[in-house]
């Protein structure tokens, strides 16, 4: 029921997004195919990328194997204790590492965990010397479980809290065992979404850059990411980079593909408001036991962010907000963030108007479903060339025309807009579908289209969930290291970028106010960007 | 003959639901599109809207070839039974958008909003929000709004299922009020003989997807050699 115009529009809008991605990610990728292929093939099967691609893959296995392990027990006492005293905070909480910039939370695992951290104080004094290493391995481990753990108990705490209240009453009726509510109640409900939190988990780790760039990076706990970084910044070995670049897109292209065929999990509580009443969990064992695996993981979650807050109060911070290079950093950041935001809100919005003229066509033939396939697919497109790559790519198409710096702030901004498209459509989607199946047939029986419909209608209606995703995709910009990494110098600083050198540099105590100076700035995006909008997973 | 509806010899398949419907609303009166959940009674007044294309077949009204016209070109008002109103904007603007789309409004429209808020009982509610209002105050603006569109004919999508039975009854009457005070062709779709009965003056009966039945009301209170129309009247 849309106008010819709009609906020609829609398409239009649709195909000017699809084909600049396309063209983007297309120019970064066809150099490296392009790129002395002789040289390359030899560095494809060497003794270091191999064993590049197996440490890849073995931290991704171990991290997603012991975030899931952890989580489990962690989200079946939450479900256990619906009334426990600060739940709502503990499973906001939970909700946090994930929108924290990564390098600020690697700071805060490094003050807990690290050399001079609290962990290593404390045994020190007890008199054994140092057990805990946080580089290499166990580090990057730690940090992914620290990263994933929460979300993965948020998506099984949600799981769990789908089943009918009556579930619960009913075995406790029975008389059922923790071991046989566990074995009929809780393990199907769990079976269901762990696969796919799972292959989330994998594919983040799997693609993991910051953490490995900061916690491991020898030669002996490298992934392909930071491979592909260190090959082109420090070694420069173009044929190295392009091979480590093709093996990357085969390992997200292989984990795409298996979880294609896995349901994705959702966290979306719908038992706001309705009582649970668990009987399982009110002995004063069940409950002493919950309790002491709830305040661990929260401790585990909660020591880190104050050691970022207490290294950052310690740290001069009126000197450092008022530095030049803070300034200048922040200015740089900000212009970027905000072309980045503008860039994937604009792009989501294109999609999702060519989406809904090909859903408004009566029987749309296999031309049109397959420009929706693709519309959907783009979104997802970073997911399988992740940025370091693209940036590789763009790297080596420049750089024979003189320098790259002039370009790297727009490269930058354009591939941190990707990397967000994919969660600013997960946060536009519904509710562009839920408006237009509200406002669609009213607004076409009073003629409204075109500006007027969009000032007056949909503008009003879709106002915060546009500030939601467009204040996510500022933060996301703001606190990624992955684009900017190739690019970062003295000509183009952003605020990561400055964290990141003044660690290299020792200059830690700066570091530490910095990354405190970030996370604030991220943390009032994410204020702005929920706000008035109630938790649902409460 | 002035907004008559004929639906002429339409085919339209929605996935797999075919619908064929052959049926006429005649001018200036009252039809009642009635039958069971899902036999198609909302997809026939999607088609007289034009939210709906035909396969094959014309819609015309008052004589005219409406078949491939935008919903915003037909001479047609709506009232659904719920969300006819933009919940952001102020109950004039609401009935104000009916005017122009792009609320380009004379003095005169503004006095026209007036008059038909005051029509409809609801005198100075132009700057209320509808969250502000109850469920039969909304759709009291959505019949304020049709009654400025001046449109020949009004569709109606099961306008009181969402109110109680008392108000339902005064929303009734209000509406027999406005329809004969402007003399238009209304189109209502229900499941509630008792509103079959109190407004209909004409009765189209749908069942899987085809008109079962059409015909004069009085008649067809009367019919008993239809089983499933039977069962409809005397549950």
């Amino acid at each position: 029921m849309l106008t010819t115009a709009e609906r020609r529009r829609g398409l239009a809008y649709g195909a000017t997004v699809l084909s600049a991605v396309t063209l983007f990610v297309a120019m970064a990728v066809l150099p490296l195919l392009a790129w002395d292929t002789g040289a390359t093939e030899a560095r494809l099967f060497s003794a270091y990328t191999a064993s590049v691609l197996r440490f890849t893959l073995l931290q991704a296995s171990l991290s997603t194997g012991l975030s899931i392990l952890f989580a489990i027990p962690v989200a079946l006492a939450l479900a256990r204790q619906p009334r426990f005293p600060g739940r709502v905070w503990i499973v906001r909480l939970m909700a946090l590492p994930m929108g924290l910039p990564v390098l600020i939370g690697a700071l805060g695992l490094l003050g807990i965990w690290g050399r001079q951290g609290i962990v290593n104080k404390g045994l020190t004094a007890a008199g054994l010397a140092e057990p805990i290493s946080i580089y290499g391995i166990s580090g990057i481990l730690l940090a992914h479980v620290f990263f994933n753990m929460p979300l993965a108990v948020r998506l099984m705490l949600a799981a769990l809290e789908r089943l009918p209240a009556e579930y619960w009453l009913l075995s406790a009726g029975l008389g059922m065992r923790r071991a046989s509510v566990f074995r009929f109640v809780e393990w199907p409900a769990l079976r269901q979404v762990v696969p796919g939190i799972a292959g989330l988990i994998f594919m983040l780790c799997a693609t993991s850059f910051t953490l490995v760039l900061m916690l491991g990076g020898g030669p002996a706990a490298t992934t392909l990411e930071v491979a592909i970084y260190q090959s082109l910044r420090f070694d420069f070995d173009p044929p190295r980079a392009i091979a480590l670049a093709f093996l990357q897109i085969g390992v997200t292209g292989a984990i795409l593909a298996v979880m294609a065929f896995i349901p994705a999990p959702e966290d979306s509580g719908t038992t706001g408001g309705r009582t649970i009443r668990r009987l399982d969990g009110i002995t004063w064992g069940a409950r002493i036991g919950d309790a002491a695996v709830i305040l661990l993981a929260t401790a585990f979650l909660v020591m880190p962010l104050a050691a970022i807050a207490a290294a950052g109060l310690t740290a001069d911070l009126w000197r450092l907000a008022t530095s030049d290079a803070f300034a200048r950093a922040l200015w740089t950041s900000g212009k970027i963030a905000v072309a980045a935001a503008l860039l994937a809100v604009a792009a989501s919005m294109a999609i999702l108007s060519a989406r809904q003229a090909v859903a408004d066509m009566k029987r749309p033939g296999p031309l049109a479903r397959g420009f929706s396939a693709s519309l959907s697919a783009t979104s997802a497109l970073v997911l399988l060339v992740p940025p370091v790559v693209l940036g590789t790519g763009w790297f080596l198409v420049l750089r024979p025309l003189g320098p790259v710096a002039p370009y790297a702030p727009a490269l930058v901004a354009i591939i941190n807009a990707l990397m967000a498209l994919p969660f600013v459509m997960r946060v536009l989607a519904p509710a562009v579908t839920t408006h237009r199946t509200r406002t669609a047939r009213l607004a076409a029986s009073l003629g409204l289209s075109g500006w007027p419909r969009l000032w007056r209608i949909d503008l009003h209606v879709l106002a915060r969930p546009l500030l939601t995703a467009a204040s996510f995709a500022m933060a996301l910009s703001l606190g990624d290291l992955g684009a900017v990494a190739l690019f970062g110098s003295s000509d183009l600083t952003t605020l990561p970028w400055l964290v990141y050198s003044r660690l290299s540099s020792y200059r830690s105590n700066d570091a530490d106010g910095l990354a405190f100076l970030l996370a604030m700035v991220c943390l009032a995006l994410a204020i702005l960007g929920t706000a008035g909008r109630r938790e649902e997973n409460a | 003959m002035t907004g008559g509806i004929r639906i002429d010899d339409v085919t339209l398949v929605l996935g797999s639901h075919t619908f064929r419907f052959a049926c006429d609303m005649p001018a200036a009166a009252v039809t009642a599109v009635i039958g069971p959940s899902g036999a198609g009674k909302s997809t026939l007044l999607n088609l007289v809207a034009g939210f709906e294309t035909p396969d094959t077949g014309r819609i015309l009204v008052a004589g005219v070839d409406v078949t491939t016209n935008h919903p915003s070109e037909r001479p047609v008002s709506l009232v659904f039974q719920d969300n006819n109103l933009f919940a952001h904007l102020d109950v004039a603007t609401n009935i104000g958008l009916g005017i122009s789309p792009s609320l380009k409004l004379s003095p005169t429209d503004r006095e026209a909003i007036a008059t038909a808020l005051r029509r409809v009982g609801l005198e100075g509610f132009e700057k209320r929000k509808p969250g502000t209002l109850s469920g039969g105050e909304r759709q009291r603006v959505a019949f304020a709004r049709a009654l400025v569109r001046r449109r020949p004919v009004l569709l109606l999508d099961e306008p009181f299922a969402a109110l109680d039975p008392g108000l339902r009854s005064s929303m009734a009457d209000l509406l027999l009020d406005l329809h004969r005070e402007t003399g238009n062709t209304v189109l209502i779709v229900t499941h509630d003989p008792h509103e079959v009965a109190r407004l209909a003056d004409h009765v189209i009966f749908v069942e899987a997807g085809a008109v079962a039945y059409q015909g004069a009301k009085q008649k067809f209170l009367l019919q008993r050699d239809l089983p499933a129309l039977t069962q409809f009247l005397l549950p």
